[in-house]
C-alpha cells in the first residue's frame, strides 16, 4: 500500500452542506434511497408471514400479519445512515415499536436477554445490543412515506433501528432472538460491528 | 537452477497493485459517453473483455471506486475506457468533465478470466450488447479486425445491439466500417427511436429478434452478453430457450452506480 | 430507485478475488456447497456492492463466497464452496 495515496486532482466526494449537523462523520446526504442487498429479494406472502419472539429457553410469541396490525402503531420520520457513507433526511415509516413487542413478551414470561439477533426471509441475520432496541429507538415497520414497505426495501416489514448504521435496520425481519451473549449476525461475521453507531464511526469489528 | 529462478521473477503480480495511469487523450463518442486513452507504465497487456478497476481518492482522503471495462484491442497501443456518465453519478461525471490529457488516474488491472475472448476460440461469435454493454464487446471486435483474413474467415461474427436512440451508439463510424467484412453481421435495436430515418430493430430484444439476428444454436457459437442486469438475464434465459448450452452464454452484468 | 434485481455478478469481484487467491479467479470453477452445481465464479450472482462482495450460486441462490474488506484485512468466508478449480 502505498504511504501517500495518489490524490486525483479535482475529485469531491458529494456536496459536503450539512448546516444543521445531521449528517454523521464521512457520510454526505442522498435525496435517493439506494437498494442494497446482500440477497435476492424474498416474496413473502401476507398469509404466511408473521414475527416471533424467542428466548433460550425456546419459549415463543408470535404475531400473524393480523395480529400484528392489530398492535399499537407509531410513525417516526427519522434520518438514516448507510455504512456506504449515503445518508437520507426525514424518511417517513408506520410499525410498532420494539417496546410494544417487549412488553408483550414480558407478559407471556419470554426470558430477557443483554442482546437480540433479528432473523429474517433470506437468511440475512443481524445482532444488536437490547439496549439499542428499547426506549423508542427501534421498530418494526411496514410502511414508508405513506405506502405498504416494497419488497425491494424490506417489505412486508423490515426493522428500523434509525440511530445505528442502516445495515442493522433488517429488511424482510421476521423475528427476534433474545440472547444472553452477543452472536454476530451476517455483516457482524465479516467484520462489521457489533453496534454500528454512524455518530462514532463504528462501521467494523474494533472500531472503539 | 538459474533458469527456473528467473521464470519466479518474471511471474510479477504487478497488474494487481494500484498504479498510476497517465491520461493521454479524452474523446467524446456520443453526448453521454467519453473515451479514456490511457498510458498505463507498468502494463502486462490484455484480453478483450477484461476490465480496469479505478480509484479516486480526493484530498480529504474521501475515495470511490469503479469497474470499467477495457474499450481498446489488446494490439493497441493505449488502453482506451469508454465511459458513460450517469446523472448524480458520483465517478463517471468526474471521470467524463473533469479529467484532462496529462491527469493521472489510479489503476489496477486487467481484470478477469471468464468473460474474455481471444481469434484463438474457434467458432462464430455472438455478441449481444445493452447499452455501455457495447464496450467489452467492441475490444472484442477490434481483437479480431488484427487477426489475418484466414483466421477472420474461422471465427465470424454477429452483433445485436441494443441501445435506446441511435444518437445513444457508441462507436457508430467503426461499426458501419466493420459491416464491410463480409464474416461480421451487425444488427441494432433501438428502443427509443422515433427518427424514420434510422434501420433496425424498433423494439426491445425479444426472442423473435434473436431467432433472427442470432446465430442459430446448432452452430454453436462463443456467446458474450453485457448490459444491465435485466437486459443481460432476460438475453441470456432467451438464447438459453432457443438451445444455446449455457456454459457457452457468459454474461456480464452492468451495475447503475454512477 | 429502480425495482430491478441489484446484483451483478462475479466478474464484479475480480479485483477482489484476485486481491484474495492473488491471481484473477473470475475463471475458477466453484462447486457451490449447497446443492453442487459447478459455475465459474463471474457467472455466479454478486449482492451487497458497497459492503462486500456476497457470490450466490446461480441455480439456488445460497451464498457460496463471501468477502469483506475492512481496514488492512480482508474476511473471506468459503464455507459455501465445497471445490474450487482454479486455471493455470
Amino acid at each position: 500500500m502505498a504511504d501517500s495515496p495518489f490524490i486525483a486532482r479535482g475529485f469531491h466526494r458529494h456536496r459536503a452542506a450539512d448546516p444543521a449537523n445531521r449528517l454523521p462523520p464521512g457520510q454526505y446526504e442522498t435525496n435517493d434511497f439506494p437498494v442494497l442487498s446482500a440477497g435476492p429479494t424474498p416474496r413473502s406472502s401476507l398469509a404466511t408471514w408473521d414475527f416471533t419472539l424467542r428466548d433460550e429457553a425456546g419459549n415463543t410469541l408470535r404475531w400473524s400479519w393480523d395480529e400484528f396490525q392489530s398492535l399499537a402503531h407509531e410513525t417516526p420520520m427519522v434520518d438514516i445512515h448507510c455504512v456506504t457513507k449515503w445518508s437520507k433526511f426525514d424518511t417517513r415509516w408506520e410499525g410498532v415499536s420494539i417496546d410494544t413487542l417487549l412488553a408483550a413478551a414480558r407478559e407471556k414470561g419470554i426470558g430477557e436477554g443483554a442482546f437480540v439477533l433479528a432473523h429474517c426471509d433470506g437468511g440475512y441475520t443481524t445482532n444488536l445490543p437490547l439496549g439499542d432496541v428499547t426506549g423508542g429507538k427501534a421498530w418494526v415497520v411496514f410502511s414508508f412515506d405513506g405506502a405498504p414497505l416494497e419488497p425491494e426495501h424490506g417489505g412486508p416489514a423490515r426493522l428500523l433501528v434509525p440511530h445505528l448504521y442502516f445495515w442493522k435496520s433488517a429488511k424482510w425481519v421476521r423475528g427476534l432472538r433474545i440472547l444472553q451473549h452477543d452472536q454476530p449476525g451476517f455483516w457482524e461475521q465479516l467484520g462489521y460491528h457489533d453496534r454500528g453507531d454512524p455518530w462514532k464511526e463504528q462501521r467494523y469489528q474494533g472500531d472503539p | 537452477m538459474e533458469g527456473a529462478a528467473l521464470s519466479r521473477r518474471s511471474v510479477t503480480p504487478a497488474r494487481l497493485e494500484w498504479q498510476v495511469a497517465n491520461v493521454a487523450d479524452v474523446r467524446a463518442e456520443t453526448d453521454r459517453t467519453r473515451t479514456l486513452v490511457l498510458r498505463v507504465p507498468a502494463w502486462s497487456g490484455h484480453r478483450a473483455g477484461q476490465h480496469l478497476d479505478v480509484r479516486l481518492v480526493s484530498e480529504d482522503g474521501y475515495r470511490a471506486e469503479r469497474s470499467y471495462s477495457i474499450a481498446s484491442a489488446p494490439e493497441a497501443a493505449a488502453v482506451e475506457l469508454t465511459i458513460e456518465r450517469l446523472e448524480d453519478g458520483e465517478v463517471s461525471p468526474y471521470l467524463c468533465d473533469v479529467l484532462q490529457p496529462g491527469d493521472g488516474l489510479e489503476v489496477r488491472g486487467p481484470i478477469g478470466g471468464y468473460f474474455v475472448w481471444t481469434t484463438m476460440q474457434p467458432g462464430p461469435l455472438l455478441l449481444v450488447a445493452g447499452g455501455s454493454g457495447i464496450v467489452p464487446l467492441m475490444a472484442m471486435l477490434r481483437h479480431r479486425t488484427h487477426a489475418d483474413a484466414k483466421a477472420r474467415a474461422n471465427v465470424p461474427v454477429r452483433l445485436l445491439y441494443s441501445a435506446r436512440t441511435w444518437m445513444d451508439v457508441i462507436y457508430k463510424d467503426e461499426l458501419e466500417k466493420l459491416k464491410s467484412d463480409a464474416d461480421v453481421s451487425i444488427a441494432f435495436a433501438l428502443t427509443r427511436e422515433s427518427s424514420a430515418d434510422a434501420s433496425g430493430f424498433r423494439r426491445r430484444v425479444d426472442r423473435a429478434m434473436l431467432e433472427e439476428a442470432a446465430w442459430p444454436a446448432s452452430d454453436m457459437p462463443n456467446v458474450f452478453v453485457c448490459g444491465p442486469t435485466p437486459f443481460t438475464e432476460s438475453v441470456a434465459s432467451l438464447l438459453v430457450e432457443l438451445g444455446h448450452a449455457p456454459a457457452n452464454v457468459r454474461t456480464e452484468r452492468f451495475g447503475p452506480t454512477g | 430507485m429502480k425495482t430491478e434485481e441489484m446484483h451483478l455478478d462475479g466478474n464484479a469481484a475480480g479485483g477482489m478475488l484476485a486481491d484474495v487467491f492473488a491471481r484473477d479467479t473470475t475463471a475458477a470453477a466453484a462447486t457451490c456447497a449447497s446443492c453442487g452445481a459447478v459455475a465459474p465464479l463471474g457467472a455466479l450472482l454478486e449482492y451487497g456492492q458497497g459492503m462486500g462482495a456476497i457470490l450466490r450460486c446461480s441455480t439456488c441462490e445460497c451464498t457460496v463466497l463471501r468477502i469483506v474488506r475492512t481496514p488492512g484485512r480482508l474476511h473471506v468466508d468459503l464455507s459455501g464452496v465445497a471445490l474450487l478449480v482454479i486455471p493455470e
